[in-house]
């Protein structure tokens, strides 16, 4: 997909996400918009998924390990056809699919049920231990938030993964810099990233993480390197897209009303 | 009985067998790979083995993996550790998704003798049996655990097998017909049921040899899968006796007294005592000085058989 289709992609995916959460009545939009541009390129351009067969032999997988994000999933699900945008819309309501955090055994192309920080990039290691073993093409990408990063089985699951010569795993940190109490490095300094997951054995790339061009390009650098996983530090900003979202903290947790609704769809060239 | 195996000894002899015959069998450990006896395994199918350090929460989560992805998962470290510490891993990676993993975790209870009270665990049992879909298998004797362990990898989903350090008397026969889920009457008796489970089920046997030299005839059931529980047994033995007690290597709150009592208290009324670890913390000795020490020998069922047919 070219780079303008990404991105008109990505705002549907938003729009999306902003939607439901509204007609939810709660839910996380900040960190769900953040990752919307990560979770975009790989839906739409480098994963090989088939929402026609959702279990296809050798396909791509993607955990989000940060599974209070469920709606940047959902959505970009919704918009890749596995099932119409308006089942999403149940979100977090009584029977409803949907989940406030995702589960595999009830939503189509959900690979694994998460919420419980760290425990999805753990099992994403087991995952690409078992393609190994299978000799199965088929590649592991697993989006992590930076608060997250303060959960120890984290650093267990990383020392495993260099450990295993996982290169077919690809993390990809959502490194928005905000957590519900606020700043990161206020609440429990995360702080240097790249350096923490170089010195165990990881092969790490830095970049924008709303730029497509270099997402595109840091996953096909990620391909190419041989015997280490690779952990992609996506720059991004919490609440990206939407204006009176962006930076605040305060939007982790938190649904936009009618008119903030409003607002945000008209930002991002939608309808309601 | 002249026998004794440790149940993990079987366990790994198992793994090596279940190994030949299953491709897709992964075995997992923590560091303790002599301990549990995995390293045989390992050994034999190197490839098929994952030492993951002592980093117990990525054990379970990366067996979670590996589970998803079509293996079916040994994954194996104490007791303590496998329940204690991963708890909310494996209720959420493995028990929430239903993940094919087996949780063989071995130097449960007392007998794990002089490490002492870090290291004996009486609560795993409670913790496992209140994860939904997990099913709970605490074998009794090495030929039992060979037999359970076999069906629990056959069955899709996840298992939590409760497995000793300490070598134990071989009372089953190779030929003993265990089923998971169905308790296994090893003594016929009308007065009082012993209930028992793992390392108890051969003190209650011992006990109830005792008490028929004095009268009282006593029916001993091996409760070898605490979940999903033989309820019809229970029922059973609480209408055709007079009371029931329960054995465990295992606390008192939360373990198969609990479980027993749940099933008695909905279907059959009947005077109950539990023999297990007193709600405290165990120390360092010789498992049988602890067994004594903590209440959990046969003269201790003994005692409670007494009384509860008193009361």
């Amino acid at each position: 997909m070219d780079i303008k289709a990404l991105e008109k992609t990505a705002a549907e995916v938003r729009i999306g996400i902003i939607k439901a959460i509204h007609n939810a009545g709660s839910g996380h939009p900040g960190g769900s918009l953040s990752a919307a541009d990560i979770v975009t390129a790989l839906y739409f351009d480098e994963m090989n998924v088939d929402p026609e067969n959702p279990k296809m032999e050798n396909r791509d997988k993607f955990i989000l390990s940060k599974g209070h994000a469920g709606p940047v999933q959902y959505s970009a699900l919704a918009v890749k056809g596995y099932y119409p945008m308006e089942d999403f819309m149940t979100l977090r309501k009584i029977g409803s699919k949907f989940q406030g955090h995702p589960d595999m055994n009830k939503v189509p192309g959900i690979e694994m049920s998460t919420g419980s920080l760290g425990q999805g990039f753990s099992v994403a290691g087991g995952m690409a231990m078992a393609n190994k073993l299978d000799n199965n093409p088929g590649r592991i990408y697993v989006l992590l938030g930076d608060g997250e990063i303060q959960e120890g089985i984290v650093w267990e699951a990383a020392m495993s993964a260099a450990h295993n010569s996982l290169d077919n795993l690809v993390g990809i940190l959502d490194y928005n810099g905000l957590q519900i109490d606020g700043k990161n490095d206020d609440v429990m300094t995360v702080a240097p990233v790249a350096e923490k997951f170089a010195a165990f054995g990881w092969n790490v790339i830095e970049i924008d993480g709303h730029d497509f061009t270099q997402i595109l390009d840091a996953f096909r650098k990620a391909r190419e390197c041989k015997g280490k996983p690779t952990m992609i530090i996506a720059n991004t900003i919490k609440g990206k897209g939407v204006s009176f979202m962006e930076g605040e903290a305060g939007w982790h947790g938190k649904a936009p009303d009618e008119e903030q609704t409003r607002q945000a769809v008209a930002e991002l060239g939608g309808e309601m | 009985m002249a026998d004794k195996m440790a149940t993990r000894q079987a366990y790994g002899k198992a793994l090596v067998e279940l190994g030949a015959k299953k491709p897709e069998l992964v075995v997992m450990d923590a560091d303790l790979s002599k301990s549990t006896m995995t390293a045989e395994f390992g050994k034999t199918y190197p490839e098929r083995f994952f030492n993951m350090g002592i980093a117990e929460q990525n054990l379970y989560g990366a067996a979670a993996g590996l589970a998803l992805s079509g293996k079916v998962v040994c994954a194996s470290t104490f007791a303590m550790f496998a329940t204690g510490r991963a708890f909310e891993i494996i209720r959420n990676s493995i028990g929430y998704t239903k993940a094919n993993v087996k949780i063989c975790a071995t130097h449960a209870g007392i007998t794990v003798g002089e490490d002492g009270a870090s290291h004996q665990t009486f609560e795993d049992i409670a913790l496992m049996r209140t994860i939904p879909g997990m099913t709970v298998i605490n074998p009794s004797d090495g030929v039992s655990a060979k037999k359970l362990l076999e069906q629990a990898v056959e069955m899709y989903g996840p298992c939590y097998v409760r497995l000793g350090r300490a070598a134990v008397p071989v009372f089953y026969d190779e030929s003993a017909d265990i089923t998971l889920g169905r308790a296994n009457t090893i003594r016929e008796g009308k007065d009082v049921t012993v209930i028992a489970t793992g390392i108890m089920v051969n003190e209650a046997f011992i006990a109830a040899e005792k008490l028929a030299e004095e009268g009282i005839d006593v029916r001993v059931i091996d409760i070898h899968t605490i979940k999903p529980i033989d309820s019809d047994a229970i029922i059973k033995a609480a209408e055709e006796t007079k009371a029931i007690v329960t054995a465990e290597e295992h606390s008192i709150v939360g373990g198969l007294g609990s479980a027993v009592a749940e099933v008695v208290v909905k279907s059959a009324p009947v005077r109950m005592a539990m023999v297990g670890q007193q709600d405290t913390y165990g120390e360092s000795g010789k498992p049988d000085q602890l067994k004594e020490k903590y209440g959990m020998t046969s003269a201790d069922i003994i005692n409670a058989v007494k009384s509860v047919l008193q009361r």
